[in-house]
């Protein structure tokens, strides 16, 4: 019974479209792939710098003149330790010598030999309860009297200008998945258009025999499904080796920078369900297509 | 079937004109109605516009002015999305066939069944019947590019009728097929008819007019359709 196997009434499997659609779609979730995955670790980093950071105070300690400067330094130390002690919701307070800082700052200097005789400010790593509603600027005002050039930092000005930084990626990278839509979208409309004129008379005759405008739509939208399906499954196979291959990278940079890019469950949720929305938005997109053109019929 | 009683008119044409683009009027103040149950020939020379009448009539074009009534709706004031259900109470035979390539003959006959949403089980059950009927059983799983002019034809009648439509319309079903056949082929219409499908049938064979002159036959010269009995 092959006479009677189910088919399409269009002949669109024999359509140029049909060889070109589907790279086309693959590029596409490729390109969308890496910018959904570069927001989602993004997104990471925000979150980890920010948990990072928050419930932790710098105290920076200029050093002292003079010819005790070192034991003068110590003691601007040690009064800027106390101080701090006091502050209700401090929790811990830790003064690196110079040699932590020494180490702090060996990544981005290399060799830190030459810089071992200079004045090198001393830092106070200050853990605070996250609940504490802490004065900053009475804390700053009595460390300030107390230690002379002490200042304290919460990291919120550094932090706020990376998320902003940050944000503004996320935003772009939303702007460029949006784009590549409209792209397919424009791609799918033309290669539908086109499929439409090739195929006029046998619509014409589906038309005329009391076929619904939506019959011949869902014949063009299921072959815009089944392409669109295929490219995507085909753009995301390209862009799963390429993101690994780009975490694998980010691992070997050197000084924890960047602590680790690893996409979370929802970003790998996000990218299998890239060609299920490609497949869609070209489903959708070629049924609207159709139903557009064939309105112009009597 | 849903045939209406014989006698009431199933389409009704008042002073329509027609034209394409910005050109003349290739069909000028026609006014006709036809009785539910008729038979009638459209007859005219080439270029008379019987085609276009006819597209007119299975709802291929929208007249430029005057009013088309078929099966008691103004088509002016037909919404779109009901024309489908009107087009499907007509079979219609075109000229040049208009059968899909790609299709067998019995996929083109079972198509407008399909459209419908028939059960394929009742599909398998009537389109071979009509196919054996019209003499083409052995071309169930043909092509038509494989198909002689006349067995095409006949494939194009077959498509035509299998929705037993209430109107058919023929743009020269016997053009491409020989006497025998043809004959055949208006024994057939006869027999729709008889069962009350309404028939218009296009021909500039006057000879076919002659021997079934016991039908009406409406007239389209320079666009202006007269009836002639």
């Amino acid at each position: 019974m092959m006479l009677f196997r189910r088919r399409s009434d269009l002949p669109l499997a024999g359509d140029a479209t049909s060889r070109f659609l589907p790279w086309l779609v693959a590029l596409m979730v490729f390109l969308a792939a890496m910018a959904v995955a570069g927001a989602f670790v993004i997104s990471g980093l925000m979150e980890r710098w920010d948990r990072d950071v928050s419930g932790t105070l710098t105290v920076q300690v200029i050093p002292a003149g003079g010819d005790h400067a070192e034991a003068a330094t110590e003691e601007r130390v040690r009064v800027a330790v106390e101080v701090m002690r006091k502050v209700p919701g401090v929790l811990a307070v830790k003064a690196f010598d110079k040699k932590r800082t020494l180490a702090l700052l060996e990544p981005w200097l290399g060799n830190t030999d030459m810089v071992q005789d200079m004045p090198l400010p001393r830092l106070i790593d200050v853990t605070v309860d996250s609940d504490a509603r802490i004065d900053l600027g009475e804390v700053a005002s009595r460390l300030a009297r107390a230690v002379p050039g002490a200042s304290l930092d919460d990291h919120r000005v550094w932090l706020s200008r990376l998320i902003n930084l940050s944000r503004t990626m996320q935003w772009l990278a939303v702007v460029v998945v949006v784009l590549i839509g409209a792209v397919t979208s424009a791609t799918v409309v033309y290669a539908t258009r086109t499929g439409m004129a090739v195929h006029h008379g046998i619509i014409e005759v589906l038309h005329l025999i009391g076929a619904h405008d939506d019959y011949i739509a869902r014949q063009f939208a299921d072959r815009a499904f089944s392409l669109g399906i295929a490219g995507g499954l085909m753009g995301l196979g390209l862009a799963l080796p390429a993101l690994t291959a780009l975490g694998w990278a980010a691992k070997r940079l050197e000084g924890g920078f960047l602590p680790s890019i690893g996409l979370p469950v929802l970003g790998y949720v996000a990218l299998a369900l890239l060609p299920l929305l490609a497949a869609g938005l070209a489903m959708l997109t070629a049924r609207l297509t159709v139903h557009g053109t064939l309105a112009r019929m009597p | 079937m849903r045939h209406r009683p014989r006698g009431e008119d199933i389409i009704r044409f008042d002073s329509v004109g027609l034209r394409y683009g910005l050109g003349p009027e290739v069909l000028q103040d026609v006014t006709f109605a036809l009785p539910s149950g008729s038979f009638h020939f459209l007859t005219g020379p080439s270029g008379a516009g019987k085609s276009s009448l006819l597209r007119l009539m299975y709802l291929g074009l929208r007249p430029t002015r005057g009013r088309v009534v078929l099966f008691d709706r103004d088509i002016a004031n037909t919404k779109r999305y009901e024309l489908p259900a009107l087009r499907r109470r007509i079979g219609v035979v075109f000229q040049d066939f208009r059968l899909l390539d790609h299709m067998t003959a019995l996929d083109n006959v079972a198509l407008p069944l399909r459209v419908r949403g028939v059960r394929e089980s009742e599909i398998r059950k009537h389109v071979p019947e009509l196919l054996s009927w019209v003499g083409l059983a052995d071309h169930l799983g043909a092509r038509p590019s494989t198909l002689s002019g006349g067995q095409k034809q006949r494939v194009a009648i077959a498509r035509a009728v299998i929705g037993r439509p209430d109107l058919l319309l023929a743009d020269e079903p016997t053009g491409n097929v020989d006497d025998h056949i043809a004959m055949r082929l208006m024994y057939l219409f006869e027999e729709l008819n008889k069962l009350g499908t309404t028939i218009v049938v296009a021909t500039h064979n006057e000879g076919l007019v002659e021997r079934f002159a016991h039908n009406p036959r409406l007239h389209i010269e320079h666009g202006m359709v007269s009836r002639v009995t």
